[in-house]
């Protein structure tokens, strides 16, 4: 349903384009949200093409996890070896970073890297619609991080998660200086961690967009083709490594939670 | 279908359709986004936490079990390997033992009967060297004794050819002078 809005909005999009008779970018049209059963409206509850494209990553993520592990086999098959790898990758990830007391956040830790590579790699997909190419979505994710962390560290540690931010190996005369940088880079985290991924993936896919218009000029036609593809290769890497990224760093952030002294 | 799905036109989508600016900055989509964002999270953290990591998890325990198991077991076989290997080589031992006492017995034995049979014929041997010693000895006395007869009868003889009385004893008595001289 959304490769068809999306294909008649592409179609229009060529439309203005004749009219114009020149070329003419539309690099962030593939951002907009629109409804899939019609109608102008956006509500909260509204089905948009943001639903689809989550479910279809749950049901990617079912697939990957759920579906390839049904025969739990000793030996495993392709599928099963890639659900394996996800899973030690973070758990160790998690582990390295945290130690044994981080092992037990794993399922939520899980959760957010299976969402974002799954939303990535399904946003790589031409026609299709990358929800984590949205502030929205990834500030909400990294709110989601900033907020357990803090609240997190409060309980575990009460008033000692405080000293996070009074860097005791530091010289006494200093300390309340970088207690302020400490308290101010605390709170640039979430800004930092979501729009790290958003941004990343949004230039890209604006940027194949970009190469895209350049292609329907007959004399760079051939360069433009290139660039997209190199540029899609450079996002194969990106989806990964921004999904690596945001969960590393939230290991990292959960370690503060954990072990707030220096 | 185009037009009535192109969405919704206002602060952020032109008439034709075009985004205004960035999408991601839309703040009347927001609301829509989170929610399902949120509901996404909640399906995947449950189906993960429910299902998928439990599963990967005793899949990954049963594999490191089993492994630990074949390997135990390898080493046992291994350990049973080097047994029947010492007590085959044992044994191997024992019966080249055996079979060198026996040898050596039966030549023991061998020997000793040779040591008997070559006794008894020294013995044999011993006894028929002394028969025959005797009948030499008897031969050379019945030789003697007829020689002195002989040359008593030649002498004898001899004196009464040249016209004398034969004095047996004096001739006896001659004969046995010059035969013993």
């Amino acid at each position: 349903m959304a490769s068809e809005t999306t294909a008649a909005h592409g179609a229009e999009g060529a439309e203005h384009a004749a009219e114009g008779g020149s070329l003419v970018f539309h690099p962030m049209d593939q951002f907009i949200v629109k409804p899939l059963f019609g109608g102008d409206t956006i509500a909260w509850y509204t089905p948009t093409n943001v639903t689809l494209w989550m479910a279809l990553a749950i049901l990617a993520i079912i697939g990957l996890l759920v579906l390839s592990t049904s025969k739990r086999a000793i030996v495993p098959t392709r599928m099963q070896s890639i659900a394996e790898l996800a899973y030690g990758f973070i758990y160790k990830m998690l582990e390295d970073i945290c130690g044994k007391e981080g092992v037990k956040y794993f399922p939520y830790v899980m959760t957010l890297f299976m969402f974002i590579v799954t939303a990535n790699f399904l946003g790589l997909l031409p026609m299709s619609f990358t929800t984590t190419s949205h502030f929205a979505v990834t500030v909400v994710l990294a709110l989601a991080v900033f907020l357990t962390v803090t609240v997190l560290g409060f309980v575990k540690n009460g008033a000692g998660f405080l000293s996070l931010f009074w860097v005791s190996s530091a010289p006494l005369a200093l300390r309340p200086i970088l207690a302020i940088i400490e308290l101010i880079s605390y709170f640039v985290r979430p800004v930092s961690h979501s729009i790290r991924l958003a941004g990343n993936v949004m230039a890209g896919h604006a940027v194949i967009k970009v190469f895209a218009g350049f292609a329907a000029v007959a004399a760079i036609s051939p360069v433009s083709v290139l660039a997209i593809t190199a540029m899609y290769g450079l996002e194969v890497l990106v989806a990964f490594i921004q999904a690596y990224v945001f969960t590393i760093l939230t290991c990292v952030y959960l370690k503060d939670a954990l072990h707030p002294h220096h | 279908m185009a037009t009535e799905t192109t969405g919704a036109v206002g602060t952020c989508v032109d008439s034709h359709g075009s985004a205004i600016g960035m999408p991601q900055l839309c703040f009347d989509w927001f609301p829509n986004q989170i929610f399902w964002l949120v509901v996404t999270l909640v399906v995947v953290f449950l189906v993960l936490s429910r299902v998928a990591l439990p599963r990967i998890a005793a899949i990954l325990a049963e594999r490191k079990g089993t492994i630990t198991n074949d390997l135990a077991a390898a080493e046992d076989l291994k350990a049973k390997a080097v047994e029947a290997e010492e007590a085959y080589n044992k044994a191997l031992a024992d019966a080249r033992a055996e079979a060198q006492r026996i040898a050596s017995e039966a030549r023991a034995e061998i020997q000793a009967d040779l040591d008997d049979a070559i006794a008894k014929a020294d013995a044999e041997i011993a006894a028929k060297a002394a028969e025959s010693e005797k009948a030499i000895a008897e031969i050379r006395a019945g030789a003697l004794e007829s020689i002195k007869l002989v040359a008593k009868d030649t002498a004898t003889e001899l004196v009464t050819a040249l016209g004398g009385k034969a004095d047996a004893d004096a001739i006896a008595g001659a004969v046995d002078a010059r035969m013993k001289g």
